[in-house]
């Protein structure tokens, strides 16, 4: 790839692009990365975040994140934060998974006492999580119930059953974004989602069983805070969201916004899918609450898997869940807007934060954690890929350059179709097994497509956080068992 | 094959051009191609159920667009995997009307060696286009 001759170098880890690099651009672009990750990026990534900066109402700067790469509009790990009054909306800048997302569960189980039974308990897992094309889940779910999931997300969970307490404390928002309105929501969006409540889907989404060896541990004061307090602990960490419901959303208001976009509104974009409209306008209005149905959806749908996974180790060890210290440590989501209050050239804003691909990461102290992180900063998830693990970080008070905002994942640099020319997934999981990782999926090709070679080093993303002052690593994770759709 | 994918768009994702000589084969070589990132072999897709819908647009790329949508729709709200056998096209005052049938059956990995589920059309080069003398291409992007 080239890198813009235009691109300005301000510091090791941040890169801008002015706003003389292609007219129209209203605030410059900034990147955050080190050069070895500049360099391995896509050039969509430099078009695309450029693009972003013509949105109307965008705030300081467009930014991408160290694990950015090409997307549809935005680009992955795009972050643009609109003034409200002026700014618009744009489901390009949300992306169409709407709250995919991370969830950590910790086990007070160590290594040595699943490993002899690894196969089968990844297999119970994958028997159990329902996964792949067309899959459905095990609620069943009348259209005026799912509504109220839609309303209510992880608290819908919790009158339920299928949550306790404390994992609303320990999810963004509490499981559920306030003004959510399912008469926003198209009977096609509602058909697709009904039955897909539990579901992890497939491409990247996956539940993973992970170890936390004492040398992988970065801070050892904010492990422990976070519920990691056993040498060689076992871990869950999960990846999916809003499933085939999201998407409907998406697709639905990306048409409807088309429409109104320059008819109605006048305003030009470079990409019809950075299709947008005027927050405060009814189009802006109505998609607001419909993604909120969305994101809430996704919550709840990590709020089942977590119950049916609770099941699961409860019925092959034996014990309750409560007995295996089957916790949260936290669920955070990729693919939001969301108004929060920033503090802008010294002054208090509310600004509408798009967040794609990227991750919210709040410092310590900051009013909107719940109490038992209000000290330690908020817990980060960053899935890397299948064979090379994932990490743990915190936030810190130092992202406020970036709407404390951080990566999300270590992303791809190889494309579906060359992996899958280039691994198979029966030899893929053969040699995942003979280095300890046993993966188990639905499909061979969709295996292959995941090999680890196709994503960027995940040590090098989360450094490159690091060194920006956007988060601080806790602990590196390591996979042992896997499933995916 | 009336359809190839292209690895060099969106590697993340999946994209796909498809031909036909006429608008209507173009759209069954294209229901294939979608079908055929979701699963290995699309003749193990077997007639159990009787598929009809209808899709309408003023411009033929948008109208790919929703004729792909139902396909994932499908896929979603009843778990079916889609075969379009038929597929006809009217302009009705500027108005693109396009009537499709086939067969599906419920998605069996069993039955059906899966590969990665297709959650979205996206409209990234999306395209749609007469070749003088060749027939008919388009350019899809799908969100898996």
């Amino acid at each position: 790839m080239t890198i813009p001759s235009e691109l300005i170098k301000i510091s090791d880890t941040v890169w801008e692009l002015p706003v003389t690099y292609k007219p129209g651009m209203r605030v410059p672009a900034r990147i955050f990365a080190t050069e070895k990750l500049l360099r391995e990026m896509d050039d969509g990534v430099f078009e695309q975040v450029a693009n972003v900066a013509f949105l109307p109402g965008i705030v300081k700067y467009a930014y991408c994140m160290p694990d950015g790469h090409w997307g549809y509009g935005f680009p992955i790990g795009g972050v643009a934060a609109m003034d409200p009054q002026t700014g618009v909306i744009s489901p390009g800048g949300i992306g169409f998974d709407i709250n995919c997302g991370m969830r950590l569960v910790v086990t007070n189980l160590t290594y040595d006492e699943v490993k002899p039974r690894l196969h089968q308990l990844v297999d119970a897992m994958f028997n159990r999580i329902p996964s792949g094309v067309g899959s459905a889940g095990f609620i069943r779910l009348s259209p005026e119930d799912f509504k109220k999931v839609l309303v209510e997300g992880s608290r819908w969970c919790l009158k339920n059953g299928y949550a306790w307490n404390e994992d609303l404390e320990r999810t963004e928002e509490e499981g559920a974004f306030p003004g959510a309105d399912p008469s926003k929501i198209s009977k096609r969006a509602i058909e697709r989602g009904l039955n897909q409540v539990g579901t992890l889907g497939s491409g990247n989404h996956y539940c993973e069983i992970q170890v936390v060896k004492p040398e992988n541990i970065f801070d050892e004061k904010l492990a422990h805070a976070f519920g990691l307090t056993i040498p060689n602990q076992v871990v869950i960490m999960f990846h999916c969201g809003s499933r085939g419901f999201g998407h409907q959303v998406a697709t639905d208001y990306l048409e409807l916004f088309l429409g109104v976009m320059e008819k109605k509104y006048n305003i030009k974009v470079n990409d019809r899918e950075l299709a947008c409209a005027p927050f405060h306008s009814p189009e802006g209005q109505d998609y607001f609450a419909a993604m909120k149905c969305a994101v809430n959806m996704a919550f709840a749908n990590r709020q089942v898997i977590l119950h049916r996974l609770r099941e699961v180790f409860s019925g092959f060890f034996q014990k309750s869940a409560e007995a295996l210290g089957i916790r949260m440590v936290y669920d955070v989501a990729h693919n939001t807007a969301k108004l929060e209050k920033h503090i802008v050239d010294g002054k208090s804003r509310e600004l509408l934060v798009h967040r794609k691909g990227s991750t919210r990461a709040l410092g310590p102290g900051m009013a909107d954690l719940p109490l038992c992180y209000r000290e330690t900063g908020q817990p980060v998830i960053i899935g890397g890929s299948m064979e090379t693990g994932s990490y743990l970080l915190a936030g810190l008070k130092t992202g406020a350059g970036a709407f404390y905002t951080t990566a999300h994942g270590s992303g791809r640099t190889m494309s579906r179709h060359k992996a899958k020319k280039m691994y198979r997934g029966e030899s893929l999981q053969k040699g995942m097994e003979a280095r300890g990782i046993y993966v188990k999926s639905t499909s061979w090709g969709g295996l292959a497509e995941e090999a680890g070679a196709a994503y960027k080093n995940i040590d090098d993303v989360v450094a490159a956080t690091e060194q920006a002052g956007l988060s601080k690593r806790v602990v590196r994770l390591v996979p042992i068992g896997n499933i995916k759709g | 094959m009336p359809y190839r994918f292209r690895e060099d768009i969106a590697g993340g994702d999946v994209a796909f051009e498809a031909t036909g000589r006429t608008v209507e084969e173009l759209f069954i070589s294209a229901a294939d191609a979608a079908m055929n990132v979701m699963v290995e072999k699309l003749e193990t897709i077997r007639p159990d159920q009787k598929i009809e819908f209808e899709v309408a647009h003023s411009e033929l790329d948008m109208l790919l667009f929703r004729f792909l949508n139902e396909l994932i729709f499908l896929k979603d709200s009843r778990q079916l995997l889609v075969r379009v056998e038929k597929v006809s096209l009217e302009k009705r005052e500027n108005i693109f009307i396009l009537k499709a049938r086939g067969y599906g059956q419920a998605a069996d990995p069993l039955k059906h060696p899966l590969n990665v589920d297709v959650k979205a059309v996206t409209l990234h080069r999306l395209s749609v286009k007469e070749i003088a003398g060749e027939g008919w291409t388009a350019t899809a992007v799908l969100d898996v």
